[in-house]
């Protein structure tokens, strides 16, 4: 059936892999001082390169001109992970700006006077929320926002991303995850989502971005995130969804897309998360193999001595608004099913630039990258803890302690602290 | 999501000569509108001056909803500096109506940016609004246009996407399989191949279903992974012809003997593994060649067969230890 030479997959895999392997053979042949200079994150330069992005931008960014929303969030994020924030001026500066991208109907777009989308108002409620403070949370149009979702919802049950745009598994993210955070979710907009979603489960076990397309980690990532915000996580296939996403790790020790495609940093984040969001389905996961409610299930032993009294004590908000609050404060019944140290060798040894992070050896870094990349840092470094606030342990982290980045919700890629700012401001709305 | 492909777009360097649309006298009514970016954007954009230029006389035209045939013109114009803007196509396909142009030469003027950016969500989305207005006349033109794509790019997400919607749409399925079979000859490692083929078994209204086709389908898959075992994309084919009938799979007795013949020539094969673990997890009475070729494998002799593969799972794939070492905690009781 296959030809007996190497196949196009199996040669590009082949150099990718032997690439990442003589950079892991070239580290740990040096000596120990040397050795663990390359485990540094080298912080400071990540955030000098993102701050001189957010002032300016050549003219090779042309390209993203319909996406400066997504740059301001990229960025912002990341500054963020790394544990900083932007001066004041910045700060009020791209609060400004993105009013002027957030439509009088409701919603951002790419730019000052582009149409509405879907993805660009999540980035711009992103950020928003990453910046924090009054005048960034109070500067959205929520009203607008809700009927702007409202009209992108599709026959289907999903969404569409702009007025005549296409219908796919990020729309449905995108509109569910900014409804929860704002604190508009409601039956009008969840109707038939679940559906749509459940229809890509793919017969691989992950999720595509369309019914009938193939198993994808962004799309992945897209569709479970949303199902437990609408709180309908329990339709989808958990155990074969596991299995698809724990073999997407490789022997590069980063994630793939897909099944056969090469390794690239962006999956830290979209496959990594999907393995942070599983440690809290637990119990749905569970009830889906047919365990029973006693079957003493694989807890985390070290660190958590009064796991169970703390549990009982979480304080369990009603609605469908309050999924993504309640998700965070349970704890996590499992430990991490993927290689947290393998990916963070990856992360550090493979897509680290002098600053910023990039997909593989031989590629260029970018915002996104970076961005995702970081996200997926930030992952691994708190597998490991029970409780979303506490802090991990040293051997959590590779490389030194200061490497540890700032914990993010992962239903909303947000971090932790301004999400809970944010949810705490929109609660009262 | 997945903006990387964005960036992923060659920037075309050509000179073209170029007359400043300012200088046109066609557009000598228009005052162009620029943007609205505040005294201190942030991520601000160092746009070259024809970028500039274009951008704002769209403006000018979008604002004032002029869907005329020089409006028409000028989104070619931003789509060629930019094709990632959404609403330049959008007010693209607002004009086409309104002027009723001949839709052929849109598909041309989309082939045209197409090849060169084969990433771009827009481009796509466009040329199925096209294609859906053209119908079935166009759905073999559709079709080989995929292909020649899947000739660079085999695994290209968004063209395999408009593949699907053009057979389901728009119709053509008599060459599907053969073609899926023409890809997976080239490349047996291409999952994207794979899940077109699963498709076409699944929703070809030729085939009549996955009832019909799932005898041929479990020996096609089958003949595959003997090939190359460690190849994920069939064992991931030949579960997913199970898929919501479970109990099946463990009865096919095909399924378990192929995990056999594997782990007899390549003790260490994690996908063998994993299925010989899921048919143990769906009550299947392993035979005595399975029992032996797992017991082959691990010394650990009091274990239960499914926890055993567990045990053998987290020595030979390291990478998912932990993951194997929780499939251990949930091996449904033995009946």
């Amino acid at each position: 059936m296959a030809k007996m030479t190497a196949s196009k997959t199996q040669e590009e895999q082949w150099m990718v892999q032997n690439q990442v392997f003589r950079i892991y053979d070239l580290v740990y042949r040096l000596p120990p001082h040397a050795q663990s200079v390359n485990f540094e994150l080298r912080r400071d330069d990540h955030i000098e390169y993102l701050t001189r992005s957010l002032t300016q931008l050549g003219p090779n960014f042309t390209v993203l001109d319909a996406n400066r929303p997504w740059l301001c969030y990229w960025i912002i994020h990341s500054i963020a992970l790394l544990g900083d924030c932007v001066d004041d001026n910045l700060e009020s500066d791209a609060i400004d700006f993105l009013r002027r991208c957030q439509d009088p109907n409701g919603g951002y777009g790419g730019g000052p006077g582009q149409m509405p989308h879907l993805a660009t108002t999540y980035a711009a409620i992103n950020a928003l929320l990453t910046l924090g403070g009054h005048k960034s949370l109070s500067s959205i149009n929520r009203e607008k926002l809700y009927s702007f979702l409202l009209r992108m919802k599709d026959t289907s049950g999903g969404f569409r991303m702009h007025d005549g745009g296409e219908v796919d598994v990020r729309a449905c993210y995108t509109a569910i995850s900014v409804a929860s955070v704002l604190n508009i979710l409601d039956e009008r907009l969840t109707q038939n989502v679940g559906d749509y979603i459940i229809s890509c489960q793919t017969y691989e076990g992950g999720i595509s971005g369309e019914p009938g397309a193939e198993a994808h980690g962004g799309y992945t990532f897209c569709g479970l995130a949303a199902m437990v915000l609408i709180n309908e996580v329990h339709r989808l296939d958990l155990p074969g969804l596991i299995n698809w996403v724990v073999f997407r790790q490789g022997i590069e020790c980063g994630f793939q897309g897909r099944t056969n495609k090469l390794v690239d940093g962006c999956y830290s984040f979209w496959q990594g998360g999907v393995a942070a969001i599983i440690q809290r389905l637990h119990l749905m996961i569970k009830e889906q193999l047919g365990l029973s409610s006693t079957f003493k299930f694989d807890c985390i032993t070290e660190s958590d001595d009064d796991s169970s009294d703390t549990d009982r004590e979480k304080p369990m908000l009603e609605g469908l608004n309050n999924n993504g609050y309640n998700f965070i404060k349970g704890s996590k019944g499992m430990r991490p099913l993927f290689n947290s140290m393998a990916l963070q060798q990856y992360i550090l040894l493979c897509t680290q630039e002098e600053a910023g992070f990039r997909d593989k050896p031989g590629k260029r870094r970018d915002h996104y990258h970076t961005c995702y990349v970081l996200s997926g840092l930030s992952v691994c470094h708190h597998c490991n803890v029970k409780e979303a606030e506490t802090p991990p342990l040293p051997k959590d982290v590779m490389g030194p302690y200061s490497n540890l980045l700032e914990p993010v919700h992962p239903l909303y890629n947000i971090v932790l602290d301004k999400y809970y700012e944010a949810h705490e401001f929109f609660a009262r709305l | 999501m997945n903006q990387k492909v964005e960036f992923e777009v060659e920037e075309e360097e050509e000179e073209r000569s170029r007359i400043p649309i300012s200088e046109r006298p066609e557009w000598a009514d228009v005052r162009p509108l620029p943007q609205d970016d505040g005294p201190n954007p942030v991520v601000p954009i160092a746009y070259s001056d024809e970028f500039s230029e274009t951008m704002d006389f769209f403006r000018a035209v979008y604002l004032a909803d002029e869907r005329s045939a020089r409006a028409l013109e000028l989104t070619q114009e931003a789509i060629f500096l930019n094709s990632g803007n959404y609403t330049v196509w959008q007010f693209r396909r607002l004009i086409l109506e309104a002027l009723s142009v001949d839709l052929r030469e849109e598909l041309e003027f989309i082939d045209q940016i197409a090849k060169n950016n084969t990433k771009n969500y827009q481009i796509w989305h466009h040329r199925r609004w096209v294609a859906e207005k053209l119908g079935s006349n166009v759905a073999s033109n559709e079709l080989q246009f995929t292909g020649e794509i899947f000739s660079q790019d085999a695994k290209n997400y968004h063209a395999w996407s408009h593949r699907q919607w053009v057979l389901q749409t728009l119709g053509g399925w008599d060459d599907e399989l053969a073609y899926c079979d023409e890809l997976l000859q080239n490349d047996i490692f291409n999952n994207s191949a794979w899940n077109q083929r699963y498709f076409v078994v699944t929703k070809s209204p030729r085939l009549g279903g996955l009832e019909v086709t799932r005898d041929s389908e479990v020996a096609y898959a089958i003949k595959a992974i003997l090939t190359k075992p460690e190849n994920e994309s069939p064992w991931r084919y030949l579960r997913g012809l199970y898929k919501n009938d479970v109990n099946s799979i463990a009865n096919d007795p095909r399924v378990a003997s192929v995990c056999v013949d594997v782990l007899t020539n390549e003790k260490e094969c994690a996908h063998a593994l994993n299925m010989v673990l899921d048919l143990l997890c769906n009550h299947y009475q392993p035979s005595i060649e399975l029992k032996n070729a797992i017991d082959a494998l691990s010394d650990n002799s009091d274990l239960e067969l499914a926890k055993k593969v567990c045990s053998v799972l987290q020595l030979v794939d390291p990478m998912r230890a932990n993951y194997w070492e929780w499939r251990k905690t949930t091996v449904p009781a033995r009946d």
